[in-house]
């Protein structure tokens, strides 16, 4: 194995510091503060929006647990003029971009499809089909090259394109694809793959025979190995990859070496298909624990600040729990706007049939 | 006879044709050690080995592109697509490359598959989980496609899509998953009634209700409203989309002079469209109103929170009686 392949870790599972020979962090105690402070608050937003479906208010949630670092890492590597286009489970991303716990609520609760201003937020909503915004990236990506928004050496401006999406995601033509698309035009985009061991029942073997960012090679871009429960590594390794896509020096594909460890979602199963030691295995390489254990230890961690940190948390999740209850259901004849730019003398129709049952219906 | 659930009869259904046939081999995501999303291969790989339930990569056109090529090998495979809305990265595979396999050889090679995927909406989930696809395919010549509303129904109709010759898409009523009834697993899969046939699920005089999958047991609702109200509505079980039976639809609507196609998916380019058509060439001069339809709207499928406004309901339904009855 040459240095390639070697994973890139710069924090070890004890909290002790690694030293690589590619990568330093530029991070200070001030900034590995604020990225523990990300990580805790955003499991605690994972596990409120859990307990939220349970209660029936959620049809559905991805939980992130244990993939925190691996999302922070990234997440606080983009600039503001940067582009994400991400699945089903990036909260912690969505988090990163400003968007508020309880518009990614409106998703998973049923009130709509995109639920933030992606404009805004410079990430668009959640990509629910395997792989698919792989080639939206890209060509995003693709855009910035046009525009001559990269290479300009300003580091405010150039822009670049993280695409987000997991092990199984490797599978599908989409992201092949999009590797083709990015490694032909040299697009400024950065492939991040969380590689969490599993896609829904099927372990990452199930998609490939050797390591995923050994795929990297044939497609002719970089590809890194990083650990994903390492939160200062992927910081570390994602602002390289971004400050190369901005200058001019074409994709990069990340593979993050993390777990899922809760379950697909909250309709699965996971003792249907996976050992319990599993889970105890990567419990041992927790991503928070690391840093706290680092924190503490080189005294960066005040008690003061973990009890401000708990109380946030606290207040977080009550936040959630009310707001997501207040979040009103849309109108049903909502479901007719935005089909097309104008107006449809179809869908006006249909309108105006559910405005009569609607009328109908409030008389009964 | 013996009840199970819909879901259980297809399970029960796909353990019978492998151990009818040894060339039957299962293929999809998360269908082996988890038995699928709602568990419809459940037990399978256990029993079959892994040779033949077959957990594939994540690639809805590499598991129908390589369903093909096992099929030309002389294999009957059986694809899972995980939910109706994962289907369409197959599209390819199976509208251009499996439909057309027997006809661009000169019938020298053909393609035993079936593509079983869970369809419809109703269950309260996030986007793409709600589809109707029907239409697509059903337009696609050299496709057979056909849907089950009912346990005795999913028991069968599958053990048929499978000793077909030609490719089948296999529509599963996702939401009726849960519903029981009676099967009857000591007939022969030669004395089940053919996938092809239409069913008369109730009979009526007065209108016929056309309709398949999930919204079959909406019809029934309604017609049971509408028995309170002195109407008698007929409700036929399309089953098959492609081929249309259509003399069992014409005799029912030659006899009551009024028909309603009702289907979850968009009005315009659906089935409905289709089987009115054919309706009113065949019984024109016997009809005593319009043929409608009551459908989901021509938009994509809406936020779960509203979808019970989207999804043709019984009063709906109802409504389109009351405009027919009094023509
Ligand atoms: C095209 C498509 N096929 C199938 C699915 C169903 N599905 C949803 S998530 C998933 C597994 C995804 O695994 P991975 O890419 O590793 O991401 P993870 O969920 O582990 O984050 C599958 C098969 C889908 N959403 N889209």
């Amino acid at each position: 194995m040459d240095l390639q392949d070697r994973i890139v870790q710069l924090i070890d599972s004890t909290g002790t510091l690694i030293s690589d020979p590619r990568y330093q962090s530029t991070l200070n105690d001030a900034a590995l503060l604020s990225l523990y402070q990300d990580m805790v608050l955003i499991r605690k937003l994972d596990e409120q929006a859990t307990a939220l479906q349970r209660q029936g208010e959620l049809g559905l949630w991805a939980p992130l647990l244990g993939q925190e670092a691996a999302q922070i890492g990234s997440g606080r590597a983009l600039k503001s003029q940067d582009y994400v286009f991400s699945t089903y489970r990036e909260h912690g991303v969505a988090w990163c971009r400003g968007v508020d716990p309880v518009e990614m609520l409106r998703f998973w609760r049923g009130t709509m499809h995109q639920p933030w201003d992606a404009n805004f937020h410079r990430m668009y909503g959640y990509q629910v089909i395997i792989g698919a915004h792989a080639l939206h990236a890209t060509g995003y990506a693709m855009g910035a090259h046009l525009a001559g928004r990269i290479g300009t050496g300003n580091p405010e401006t150039d822009q670049a394109v993280v695409a987000y999406f997991g092990d199984g995601a490797m599978s599908e033509g989409d992201v092949n694809e999009a590797f083709i698309f990015a490694t032909t035009y040299k697009s400024p985009i950065v492939f991040f793959c969380q590689n969490n061991q599993w896609a829904i029942s099927e372990p990452t073997k199930r998609q490939s025979s050797i390591h995923l960012s050994e795929r990297a090679k044939g497609f002719g871009l970089p590809g890194i190995r990083v650990d994903g429960n390492d939160v200062i590594a992927c910081h570390a390794v994602t602002t390289e990859a971004l400050d190369r896509a901005r200058s001019g020096e074409g994709p990069t594909l990340i593979e993050a070496v993390t777990y899922r460890m809760g379950a697909h979602t909250t309709s699965d199963d996971p003792t249907k298909y996976r050992a319990g030691s599993d889970d105890d295995f990567w419990r041992e390489k927790d991503p928070i624990d690391r840093l706290k254990i680092y924190l503490h230890n080189n005294g960066i961690l005040k008690v003061e600040f973990e009890t401000e940190l708990a109380a946030k948390a606290d207040s977080l999740a009550e936040r959630m729990r009310v707001e997501c209850r207040e979040l009103p259901n849309p109108d049903a004849l909502s479901m007719f706007n935005h089909v097309y730019s104008g107006s449809d003398a179809r869908i006006d129709e249909q309108k105006r049939e559910v405005e009569v049952i609607l009328s109908e219906r409030e008389v009964h | 006879m013996s009840e199970f659930t819909l879901l259980n009869a297809v399970n029960r259904g796909l353990r019978r044709a492998m151990e009818a046939d040894s060339k039957v081999i299962l293929m999809g995501e998360d269908i082996g050690k988890l038995g699928g999303v709602f568990r419809a291969t459940e037990g399978l790989q256990k029993d079959f080995g892994e040779g033949r339930v077959i957990d594939t990569p994540l690639a809805e056109s590499g598991i129908v592109g390589t369903a093909i090529g096992l099929a030309l090998y002389g294999y009957r495979p059986v694809v899972e697509i995980q939910f109706d809305g994962f289907v369409y990265p197959a599209f390819d595979q199976i509208v251009v490359q499996l439909a057309r396999m027997r006809y661009r050889s000169a019938g020298a090679l053909f393609l035993p598959i079936t593509i079983r995927m869970p369809f419809g909406g109703g269950i309260g989930s996030v986007e793409h989980h709600g589809e109707s696809p029907e239409a697509y395919f059903a337009s696609t010549p050299g496709l057979r496609v056909v849907t089950c509303a009912d346990p005795s129904d999913a028991y069968w109709m599958i053990q048929q899509a499978i000793v077909s010759d030609d490719p089948v898409i296999f529509l599963e009523p996702k939401r009726r998953y849960y519903q029981k009834g009676e099967v009857d697993t000591t007939l022969d899969i030669s004395e089940a009634p053919s996938m092809y046939k239409a069913r008369v699920v109730l009979e009526g005089s007065d209108c016929t209700l056309l309709s398949y999958g999930p919204t079959v047991a909406t019809s029934l609702q309604a017609a049971r409203m509408a028995a309170v109200d002195g109407v008698s509505l007929e409700v036929i079980d399309l089953r098959s989309l492609s081929p249309l039976d259509l003399p069992t639809l014409i005799e029912s609507v030659k006899k009551t002079g009024r028909a309603i196609v009702v289907h979850e998916a968009s009005s315009s380019g659906g089935v409905g469209g289709e089987i009115g058509l054919c309706l009113m060439q065949s019984c024109f001069y016997y009809l005593h109103a319009p043929i409608l339809r009551v459908t989901g709207y021509d938009t994509p499928y809406p936020p779960s929170r509203i979808e019970d406004d989207y999804l043709p309901d019984a009063d709906r339904i109802l409504d389109a009686v009351e405009k027919v009855m009094g023509y």
